[in-house]
């Protein structure tokens, strides 16, 4: 399959770009990578590839009309290249339980994460933090009850939750650094912490994960654009 | 797993229920109907069956609970996989519905809840802008999706028809409270056509809720809601 065929619009800095790339890893399909820089603005690619939403990422494949939202890009990756190893689990109660942690982790954890950065005062940011360490102590729970024992939620392999969770490691680990503390720690989430040196240095994963240094730099300069704007960034 | 023992907890007036239900009615799934009252405290059923969200639906097989009504719409469309499919079989074509069912749950459908629940009139005003325009690209969703049928899913309901359609009484319910039609034949000609073809669907009509009972139902859910608002901000 030519390279230009298969075509991702992302952003570096961005969890959810990681997301498309790492499935299309898994099933060894050549892709080209475009990459946006969404703070000097929208290319016209991008405006045009999602009308609706003017987010990354956006999955563009042969002729086809442009497929947008990370997580349904990557079920349709799982299931336009259905003869690669599978990123969905096979049975439909595993299927419904790694998409409710996916959902939940897009819905209430990551902007959980986020509002560690901006929060006004100290009650709101430790009122966050509570809320990212709640969130962690159900996916050490959830990783218990999805891997079986095994190194991964998708078992011997990576799959759906591995990558909508190890995206947002590198955000997490900054989140961290610029909190001073350590929210994925050896004694409250012994399994995360494996999981996720695991999942950072698998050969799906490590060329698409951004540098915690890169990124730590990229969030000083979001964080002072969003107390300066006093607006949410637009990152998705 | 087979038919087995299932039930579904939920609310006459959630459309997020509703979705479920019509769902299980495609499949001719027999199931225990649990009613949870939205304006008075939670179940022990629902806090120990969801503990993470501590909302409605949720869908109890067997002894296993599934959670956020599309996930146990394409679960249910997973398990009894032999009756009439609601996704499309095309990878392609189930990243679109994929897409617009998104679409209705995290743009369309809060602009319509805060029409009915905003705090502020300018609130309200934005809401309704963006409900508006949120119907225009449905109608554009709709052209594409049904090929000329009745439904987003073609000749049958289909994922989009759940996502959209199990919102069309609070469309009803905040056409009357503001006056406006969101809907129209000038505007929206074939989501009309398209409202009617659903809500008097054999799988949908008996649990698509009565327009004034919803409307009394909203009142109610509003004054909770302000009243909440107003306590956190003393």
């Amino acid at each position: 399959m030519a390279t230009s065929e298969v075509k991702v619009l992302g952003s570096w800095p961005s969890p959810y770009a990681m997301r498309p790339r790492i499935a299309l890893n898994l099933k060894s399909v050549d892709y080209e990578y475009i990459d946006e820089k969404l703070w000097e603005g929208k290319s016209q690619l991008l405006l045009q590839s999602n009308p609706v939403h003017k987010k990354i990422p956006v999955l563009i494949h042969g002729d086809r009309k442009p497929i947008c939202e990370s997580l349904i890009i990557v079920q349709y990756i799982d299931e336009a290249w259905s003869s690669g190893p599978s990123i969905l689990p096979s049975d439909p109660y595993d299927r419904a339980v790694a998409r409710f942690w996916a959902a939940y982790l897009d819905d209430k954890w990551f902007p959980a994460v986020k509002s560690v950065g901006v929060a006004k005062g100290e009650e709101a940011k430790k009122a966050a933090i509570a809320q990212v360490e709640e969130g962690l102590a159900l996916m050490e729970e959830a990783l218990g009850g999805c891997s079986k024992g095994k190194g991964f939620f998708g078992g011997d392999e990576i799959g759906y939750l591995d990558i909508a969770f190890g995206s947002f490691l590198g955000w997490l680990r900054v989140t961290e650094r610029f909190n001073d503390m350590k929210q994925l720690d050896e004694g409250k989430t012994p399994g995360l912490v494996e999981w996720a040196d695991r999942f950072s240095s698998h050969a799906a994963v490590k060329d698409v994960m951004p540098d915690t240094d890169k990124l730590a730099e990229f969030g000083k300069m979001v964080i002072a654009k969003i107390r300066a704007a006093g607006a949410a960034a637009e990152m998705h | 797993m087979g038919d087995g023992n299932v039930k579904v907890l939920g609310a006459w007036a959630s459309p997020f229920l509703m979705r479920v239900r019509v769902a299980l009615h495609l499949k001719s799934v027999e199931y225990e109907n649990i009613e949870e009252n939205l304006l008075e405290a939670k179940s022990e059923l629902l806090l120990k069956s969801n503990p993470v969200h501590k909302k409605i639906p949720v869908l109890i097989h067997g002894d296993n609970p599934v959670c956020e009504s599309l996930i146990i719409v394409q679960y249910i469309d997973e398990v009894w996989s032999t009756k009439t499919s609601i996704l499309p079989s095309d990878p392609y074509e189930r990243a679109n519905s994929r897409f617009w069912a998104a679409y209705v749950d995290d743009k369309f459908f809060p602009a319509l809840r805060m029409v009915l629940v905003g705090t502020t009139e300018e609130a309200q005003k934005a809401a309704m802008a963006e409900v508006l325009e949120g119907v225009v690209l449905l109608e554009e969703a709709f052209k594409k999706l049904s090929k000329g049928k009745a439904f987003f899913g073609g000749d049958s309901v289909g994922f989009v028809d759940l996502a959209a359609g199990s919102l069309l009484a609070w469309i009803k319910v905040i056409e009357k409270f503001t006056e406006t039609k969101l809907l129209s034949e000038a505007k929206t000609p074939s989501l009309v056509a398209w409202a009617d073809c659903f809500s008097t669907h054999a799988a949908v009509k008996d649990v698509f809720p009565d327009v004034d009972k919803l409307a009394d139902f909203g009142m109610k859910l509003r004054a909770k809601l302000l009243k909440a608002a107003a306590a956190t901000t003393n």
